[in-house]
């Protein structure tokens, strides 16, 4: 048996509040830079909605991920040979107006505008050209249901859904879906890179663009069933969510995670077995693509595989972990979350809970009482957000393990209820759902308290050597040729450029969102775009 | 065919992937499927070099916002990069969650602003003035004095600088420049007109309480008025000081955890109080039920078990339909102990109310019948007996005088017995069938209705007599009002919960609000029951969604009554939880002795800002309905013939509310006259008030002398954010361009006491200064705008009401550019001033008027709540009783620096009062001397020094109860004198004696402050704050009347608008008023309410124009309107739209959704001007502010004064700006737009 690791994540979405804080501090972090304007590597839709880019769900259109072809799995983007043919004409590759036309404002006319007859304004310009523009699209257009019945109608899985869904006040329903990078286990992304740019870490399965061997073909991009790979028009090089590894190499969560304040995001080490990704993948029917993947994760309880984890280079720090994790215990244990869009077959490693909220409000509307848990479990097919919308998201239309989590969920809050008012309590209902009471209370702690340190459970990065080349005892632990903390190598060191700023780099110094100061790629040197008003716009002396 | 290519192509793909195995010598997945590289080496270093960072920062934003959350600030190379959350907060408890991580996308793109193109680099000024300006110095040969002198005294050149403001034409301008104008122009000012003709305006001092604190401080040594804005803002709950005698005092966010059933009713949590939000999504799994009430599907709509949506503003009804259902089976079906118990001993329910007579044999409620009515109370003096409401004793059938009331709160005979202790009395709730008198059926009491125009209700009420006179308990009114039926009781009653005709069954509530009956009745019997079962853990949070209506205070009061029917109140996860405005300053005494400067001079000028604007921008000039328009049927009728500047005018007359400027005469002359007189300054006053010598300048707004003339505006965007009736601003204010077009009130609509000039001034500021680190209207509108640094750039302190702890703001970096913190601004204004000062103000005597205050005896200086006004010529004028109070202050205006940056000696020769407690701070100011130093000459010679902001921030801490144990201690052990012993107020003392925070606490992490007198609830480590548990725990009154919780106000004023109790008042009809939008009549346009909700991309209007927000959002202002609102007007989708009424024009794009109800519109608050507001069709000019479609309306009640609880507080008790009542047409126009 081989092992792998991979550090997975699961949104509980029964938490998210749609304050889009994780897309802010990721865009801050990591794509707010020219050639990335539009670029967000984690990014919030309100669902039903058309998402970002609009209606990537459509795979008839956008040809992402795998399909089953004569049992085999081939890119739905087509065998190598279709792909290399269209390598220089991809039509199924999202237009920035698929995305957004990014735009800023000529915001120094505030300041600047010389004396007229009205109060100045800022208008819109475009972030690409600097020409005026109207904004008519944007990464987050339909938050909060906004644009109503017309335009969300176009939500990809409203149209795959058998029943009828209204978008009308009465029945209004929305949730939130966060969404990043899946780094799957099985990525099409990966699969269809003419270049061999883009490679899955063996160590724990992030997925990455290697930025000198990317040659910007886009297959990726289009290949990507989720859209999560994006092009980088000013580098021509494709980027996409990193998982934020320099932070998890420390042990430190994604940004996103560290930074969501409805604390609904999980991280933690996943063990499971390659050899079974393959089959999993490309079982028959699409329903049964949840039970294969979750086949292929394996118990880091269990001392076979445990031993098998040791000898395939897994540490025992990150077995460990493995056994305290969060993640594993949502998705494995409790069966609460759910894998996003398990018909890609590119088998997805960030996972949801599916949000259970308004189910009294459903069963108070069919004359039940909401607290009863007989009913309660039998109404969870008349929740106020449709059942089969959650189970076109997460489980190929299956309804069955959608209303299995939701049943958890409203098992645990019905037992804890009766804790918190000092009733009685009924072992029933944790029966009803396959727990016993110490499952609810260990999903209560895991999901309601939800402390620091068992949401992230993140050992830290490995390496196979001791960092002492020379042995001389001497050295600091960054000593070691090419290691972290070392300078570059190579022979071109200048005596007397010893004090002297470092030139500039030609390749890094694109500016960042017009009109503001790329601090990040600034080398100190000069006086970047931005940073100063420019001469012509300055405000006037008298 | 295909079939087998397909699988051809397959098998030899294979083949080759075999062969490539052979070939590479990389290990294999086994089918072949993925390969194990280790022989290349990737590239993943750019994504290292980026996240790669130098230091981080611990520091906040100092936004009007309730988060207070601390931030990591990365910097790199100097420069600072960007912001991720502090996580670090102490643990509240293994067995809860934490508050980590607090913040909101808001708050996470912040950084944008430091090199953002908004930023305000240098000192800017309009061309026009600076130009003239120096001209000006020049001609009088470089005096600034006399150059703003003449500048201001030449009318031609004042309009044409006036006329400019917020046109552009900004030039840059030095430091010494920009200061020595702005410091001229308030001593030219101080000089001509006075110290109140001056202003300043910084609100939400708990958002950054040194910046805040600094800019008050310089304008209380000045003798320049403070404008509140908690009030203002109409973030105030009125209810709270009607009902509780507090400002506002709630839960933290951790207490949620604790409720068992939470109600959020008009509040959408998840976006206005984005980091708290997890407390109400993890309590769910502890079996808490949500219900969430609110007309749109709102983002908090997602985690309800129950959507109640009524119509907008309608909401009191749902409540009164509640408390029908609640009363009817838990108080009069069945009793629950807890619940009698509770309202026995902390409500006023069983307080006897005398019956009035009235028409036809009928009565309506009067006033509460006192000791010095029945001649009781003997303990007391004859004064403090009309202070003490009294009820009977059900086992002795005598009527006492319990302990505890406000006549025992004061007075040296209360000493000791200010407390809760019933002493073995058991308080009888009702008369009915009670022994003796008309228990049986009562006698029959007319109520008002206000859901029928003029109509009221007759119902009977048990009343027996005492004293001579007729009289009944609170709680058989409330009963009354509440048409809840008992046996035998005379009047008109509702035949059920399904009667619609009778006002508070759940049936007619269902015809007021659309909510069905059957969820109104469940949701009541829900709510007691699970009360029942906890003993008090409901909770309703409620929000600007109910609580910005002009009559909010009685949407409030009808939650109010149900959570302190079933005893909530005071208990741990019960209670209300008020989130508007972010009141709490947690260090509060600290702050306040700083900021009022009342360590060097006593008392400053607090001005009510609702009053003030809705004088000093004429906006009074346009209403022409009476103020009697909102009175009750029953109503004895002294409102009526009078306009609402009537009322502002005899509030100010009588003490009750602060106006400013006060008199029609430098209050300098003012104090020089009265000096030389040799008479106390009060008599002397009275004797010029009532001679006509002297007179209120709020009787003559509009006269030149009485203008206000230089308003300094920091941390605030007052035109762009929270001026409601922007267009006067505008207009009035500013004299700039505006696009109201309403017609003023034609005579006979007028004022009678205030006076009437047809030319209304256009421009009366002579000066508007602002300080910001961006751009915004009121930095637009400024004729001087100095640069601020930002909350990343400075040193400062945070507290919210939503947390326990205190932190810091730290600078990142220094201020870029000229940019200098607001510390400092004031610092080198307070010199340049000082120099200026020199010879023309010196040492003056300025006369300072006072409102009667809160929590202090000149609360009791109106018994009965009985309104005489003095005007009429039989009352002598009393300033301090029917009169403000009148205090000579002696100001050196040349130590204004010294003073202001050093520690005066006031607040250890008097003492530190907060809530009518006193503290004294000898040690405090032993240890900020050796800590900050002391002055080493000057004016402030051996004071302790304030000269930095750190020490500042030092000085707060130290002199609070809150972060200084010892204050604290002390507090609670002069509490304990008042309320006597048995209390365990001493034992609390001693629990939080030894806790201390000092400044370098804060920086290093968030810190949990302790219990302190400053605040009504109790808190430590281990306990969570809700208010008044200090008031439930350790009996000890509430700041009110009978020193209970009132369900009944009885103020004359309360019985003239008819809302002496819980009361149902729908949203203002303001055709009725005069003040309908106009249709243009050709079907293309609809006639909407107009809601503005706070907002998800932003905080008010911080962060409305940050690029990363608008990205989020749509790109600029938008209207969300129904699918069938925009059908009607043919607009689709993003479509341009104007929404038009008599107070301006508004041009959005829409946003259609049909999470909105049909009718309503929402424009979520403060989108302004700055970013893609094209030019409007209505008329040709810029598009307006949220704020454009509105117009102030001051509610009479609010203005009530020298009462009890009804007593003026700067920011704690007033008038509200309220803006929620708005209407508005909204059309599709024409979608070519110019800028």
């Amino acid at each position: 048996m081989r092992v792998m690791a991979q550090v997975a994540m699961v949104m509980n979405l029964d938490k998210c509040i749609g304050c889009h804080t994780c897309s802010v501090t990721c865009k801050q972090t990591w794509t707010n830079r020219t050639g990335t304007e539009y670029v967000w590597f984690n990014n919030v839709e309100t669902r039903p909605g058309q998402g970002y880019p609009r209606g990537h769900e459509d795979q008839e259109k956008w040809k992402g991920g795998w399909q089953l072809k004569g049992g085999r799995l081939v890119p739905r983007s087509g065998g190598r040979a279709r792909r290399l043919a269209r390598l220089f004409a991809n039509p199924d590759l999202p237009t920035l107006d698929d995305y957004y036309q990014p735009w800023t404002y000529d915001y120094e006319n505030l300041t600047t505008a010389p004396l007229g007859d009205d109060i100045p304004t800022a208008p819109p310009r475009s972030l690409i050209d600097g020409r005026p523009t109207e904004i008519t699209w944007g990464p987050n257009w339909d938050d909060d249901l906004g644009g109503g019945p017309d335009q969300l109608a176009a939500d990809p899985l409203l149209a795959r859904m058998s029943e009828q869904v209204r978008l009308d006040y009465e029945r209004a329903f929305m949730f939130y879906l966060p969404r990043i990078c899946e780094h799957c286990l099985n990525p099409s992304c990966v699969a269809v890179c003419p270049s061999g740019a883009l490679y899955k870490r063996v160590e724990d399965g992030i997925v990455l663009v290697d930025q000198d061997r990317c040659r910007g073909w886009r297959m990726c991009v289009s290949g990507c069933p989720y859209k999560k790979v994006y092009f980088n028009h000013a580098t021509g090089k494709a980027e996409k969510c990193t998982f934020c590894y320099p932070r998890i190499e420390a042990g430190d969560p994604t940004v996103c995670s560290e930074t969501c304040v409805g604390r609904l995001r999980y991280l933690g080490v996943m063990l499971y077995d390659p050899d079974k990704v393959g089959a999993a993948a490309s079982v028959t029917d699409e329903k049964d693509l949840y039970e294969a993947q979750l086949g292929c994760f394996l118990d880091p309880d269990d001392p076979e595989v445990a031993r098998a984890a040791e000898a395939s280079g897994i540490p025992h720090d990150w077995v460990e972990a493995a056994r305290r994790s969060p993640v594993g215990a949502l998705i494995s244990r409790y069966r609460v979350a759910l894998p996003l869009h398990p018909e890609y077959r590119t088998m997805p490693m960030v996972w949801y809970i599916p949000p259970l909220s308004p189910v009294v409000d459903a069963l108070t509307g069919s004359g039940h009482d909401g607290e009863d848990p007989a009913a309660l479990f039998g109404a969870i097919d008349t929740l106020r957000i449709p059942l089969g919308y959650l189970a076109e998201l997460f489980t190929a239309g299956d309804p069955g393990p959608v209303e299995a989590a939701l049943c958890r969920l409203a098992a645990m809050r019905s037992h804890m209820r009766r804790v918190n008012l000092g009733e009685e309590q009924d072992p029933r209902i944790a029966e009803a759902v396959g727990l016993d009471e110490r499952g609810i209370l260990e999903l209560y702690r895991l999901l309601a308290l939800a402390k620091y340190d068992e949401r992230y459970v993140i050992p830290t990065a490995y390496t196979g050597s001791v960092p002492d080349p020379g042995g001389s005892g001497a050295g600091c632990s960054l000593d070691g040729v090419g290691g972290p903390g070392m300078m570059p190598e190579g022979g071109d060191f200048d005596p007397d450029s010893f004090h002297a700023p470092p030139t500039a780099d030609s390749s890094g110094t694109a500016t960042s969102l017009r009109g503001r100061v790329n601090l990040l790629n600034w080398n100190g040197k000069g006086r970047p775009d931005g940073l100063f008003p420019r001469t012509v716009r300055t405000e006037p002396e008298l | 065919m295909v079939r087998s290519r397909a699988k051809a192509a397959a098998d030899a793909a294979d083949r080759l992937l075999k062969a490539g195995q052979l070939l590479r010598k990389s290990p294999t997945t086994l089918d072949l499927r993925a390969v194990y590289r280790t022989d290349q080496k990737v590239n993943d270093s750019p994504y290292r070099e980026r996240w790669a960072h130098d230091k981080v920062v611990r520091s906040t934003h100092g936004v009007n916002c309730t988060g207070s959350c601390s931030w990591k600030v990365y910097v790199k190379d100097g420069l600072i990069t960007w912001e991720t959350q502090q996580t670090d907060y102490p643990s509240v408890g293994p067995d809860r969650p934490e508050y980590e991580p607090r913040g909101c996308p808001r708050g996470a793109s912040f950084s944008w602003y430091t090199y953002s193109p908004t930023r305000v680099r240098h000192p800017l000024a309009r061309g026009v003035l600076v130009e003239m300006y120096r001209d000006a110095k020049r001609r009088h040969g470089g005096d600034p004095v006399a150059a703003w002198a003449e500048l201001t005294g030449d009318p031609d050149k004042r309009r044409r600088y006036q006329r400019a403001r917020g046109h552009g034409g900004f030039v840059r301008v030095d430091w010494d420049e920009a200061l020595e104008i702005a410091a001229a122009a308030q001593v030219h000012t101080i000089a001509e007109y006075g110290p109140d003709r001056v202003a300043g305006f910084s609100p939400i001092p708990a958002m950054s309480m040194a910046s805040h604190a600094v800019g008050a401080r310089y304008h209380s040594l000045i003798g320049a008025p403070m404008i509140s804005f908690y009030d203002w803002y109409a973030d105030l709950p009125i209810a709270s000081p009607q009902v509780f005698g507090d400002q506002t005092d709630v839960p933290e966010s951790g207490d949620w955890w604790d409720a068992a059933y939470l109600m959020l009713w008009g509040s959408n949590v998840p976006v206005t109080r984005t980091p708290d939000a997890h407390w109400m999504a993890e309590a769910r799994y502890r079996g808490q039920k949500v219900v969430v009430v609110s007309p749109d599907y709102a983002d908090a709509t997602k985690f309800a078990d129950e959507w109640l949506h009524p119509h907008p503003g309608t909401d009191g009804a749902l409540a009164m339909a509640m408390g029908h259902v609640l009363l009817t089976e838990f108080f009069v079906r069945r009793q629950v102990p807890y619940f009698t118990d509770y309202v026995k001993r902390f409500t006023d329910l069983p307080f006897l109310v005398a019956l009035d007579e009235h028409a036809q044999g009928r009565y309506t409620p009067g006033k509460f019948v006192t000791a010095a009515d029945l001649g009781l109370g003997r303990h007391a003096d004859a004064g403090a007996r009309a202070w003490m409401p009294v009820l009977i004793d059900a086992d002795t059938d005598d009527v006492v005088v319990p302990n505890g009331t406000l006549g025992d709160r004061w007075g040296k005979d209360g000493q000791g017995r200010w407390n809760l202790d019933l002493g073995g009395a058991d308080p009888l709730l009702t008369l009915h069938r009670h022994t003796d008198g008309r228990g049986d059926n009562g006698v029959e009491v007319v109520l008002p209705r206000f859901d029928e125009p003029g109509a009221t209700v007759v119902r009977g009420v048990p009343a027996r007599e005492v004293g001579g006179r007729l009289v009944t308990t609170v709680y058989d009114l409330l009963l009354a009002q509440y048409a809840v039926a008992r046996p035998g009781l005379a009047g008109h009653w509702p035949g059920g919960y399904d009667d619609a005709d009778d006002p508070c069954t759940p049936a007619w509530q269902e015809r007021i609000t659309s909510v069905p009956a059957d969820a109104a009745v469940r949701a009541a019997r829900e709510f007691a029951r699970t009360a029942e079962q906890t003993r008090g853990r409901c909770m309703i949070v409620m929000g600007a969604g109910t609580n910005h209506w002009f009559h909010s205070d009685t949407i409030y009061r009808s939650f109010l009554s149900l959570l302190i029917l079933t005893g909530c109140q005071g208990v741990n996860g019960g209670g209300w939880a008020h989130y508007v405005g972010q009141e709490k300053v947690r260090p509060y005494t600290g702050w306040q002795q700083l900021s009022t400067a009342a360590d060097w001079v006593r008392p400053s000028r607090q001005m009510a800002g609702t009053p003030y604007w809705y004088l000093h921008t004429g906006q009074w000039r346009y209403e022409s309905h009476a103020a009697d328009a909102l009175a009750a049927p029953t109503a004895p009728g002294t409102l009526a013939g009078l306009h609402t500047a009537d009322l502002v005018a005899q509030s100010a007359r009588l003490g009750w509310m602060p106006s400013y400027p006060t008199f029609d005469a430098n209050p300098l002359d003012l104090g020089r006259r009265a000096r030389e007189s040799g008479q106390e300054p009060g008599d002397w006053i009275a004797e010029q008030l009532g001679s006509g010598a002297v007179d209120f300048a709020c009787e003559d707004p509009d006269a030149p002398r009485n203008w206000p003339r230089v308003l300094t505006v920091w941390r605030a965007n007052l035109i762009g954010s929270s001026a409601k009736g922007n267009e006067y601003f505008l207009r009035h204010l500013l004299g700039a361009r505006d696009g109201a077009t309403a017609e003023e009130a034609p005579p006979g609509h007028r004022p009678r006491s205030v006076a009437w000039r047809d030319d209304a001034p256009e421009g009366k500021l002579d000066l508007l200064l602002s300080l910001d680190f961006r751009m915004t209207s009121t930095t637009l509108f400024s004729d001087l705008v100095l640069p601020a640094a930002t909350w990343y750039e400075k040193h400062d302190l945070s507290s919210t009401d939503m947390h326990p702890f205190v932190h810091a703001f730290s600078p990142a970096i220094n201020p870029p550019w000229q940019a200098r913190t607001d510390f400092e601004i004031f610092h080198s204004l307070a010199r340049r001033f000082g120099e200026l000062a020199a010879g023309r103000l010196d040492t003056a005597h300025d006369l300072v008027a006072t409102a009667l205050q809160h929590d202090t005896p000149g609360e009791t200086a109106q018994p009965g709540g009985r309104v005489t006004d003095w005007r009429d010529g039989r009352t002598p004028i009393e300033p301090g009783r029917n009169a403000p109070n009148v205090t000579l202050v002696e100001r050196d205006y040349t130590a204004l620096a010294d003073r202001l940056a050093a520690f005066g000696p006031l607040a250890e020769e008097h003492g530190m009062t907060v809530k009518g407690v006193t503290v004294n701070p000898h040690e405090e100011a032993r240890w900020l001397a050796a800590r900050c130093g002391t002055a080493p000459a000057g004016p402030a010679h051996g004071r302790p020094l304030l000269d930095t902001d750190v020490k500042f921030c030092e000085a707060i801490l130290a002199l609070s109860g809150t972060t200084n144990g010892r204050l604290a201690a002390e507090g609670f052990d002069r509490l304990a004198d008042r309320v006597g012993p048995g209390a365990g107020l001493a034992e609390l003392a001693a629990s939080v004696r030894e806790r201390r925070v000092v400044f370098s606490d804060t920086q290093e992490r968030p810190v949990q402050v302790g219990a302190s007198f400053e605040w009504s609830g109790k808190e430590a480590p281990d306990r969570r704050y809700s208010p008044f548990t200090v008031n439930t725990e350790h009996k000890k009154p509430w700041h009110t009347l009978t020193g209970r919780q009132h369900f009944y106000v009885d103020h004359d004023w309360m019985a003239e608008l008819g809302e002496q109790l819980p009361v149902y008042r729908p949203p203002l009809n303001l055709a009725e008023l005069g003040d309908a939008p106009t249709s243009a009549g050709d079907g293309r346009a609809v006639t909407v309410r107009y809601l503005t909700p706070h907002a998800k991309w932003s905080i008010h209007s911080e962060y409305q124009e940050n690029l990363l927000m608008q990205t989020l959002a749509r790109g600029g202002p938008v209207i969300w309107m129904s699918p069938a609102d925009a059908g009607a007007i043919g607009a689709a989708d993003n479509d341009w739209v104007e929404a038009v009424n008599a107070h301006g024009v508004v041009v959005a794009r829409a946003i259609v959704s049909h999470r909105v109800p049909d009718g309503t519109v929402l424009m979520y608050h403060v989108q302004e001007r700055l970013v893609n507001v094209p030019k409007s069709e209505a008329n040709g000019r810029r598009g307006g502010v949220h704020n454009s479609l509105t117009k102030l309306l001051v509610k009479p009640t609010h203005l009530i004064g020298g009462y009890g609880q009804l007593s003026f507080a700067p920011n704690y008790y007033g008038p509200t700006g309220n803006q929620r009542d708005a209407v508005t047409t909204i059309r599709r126009r024409s979608q070519e737009v110019t800028y």
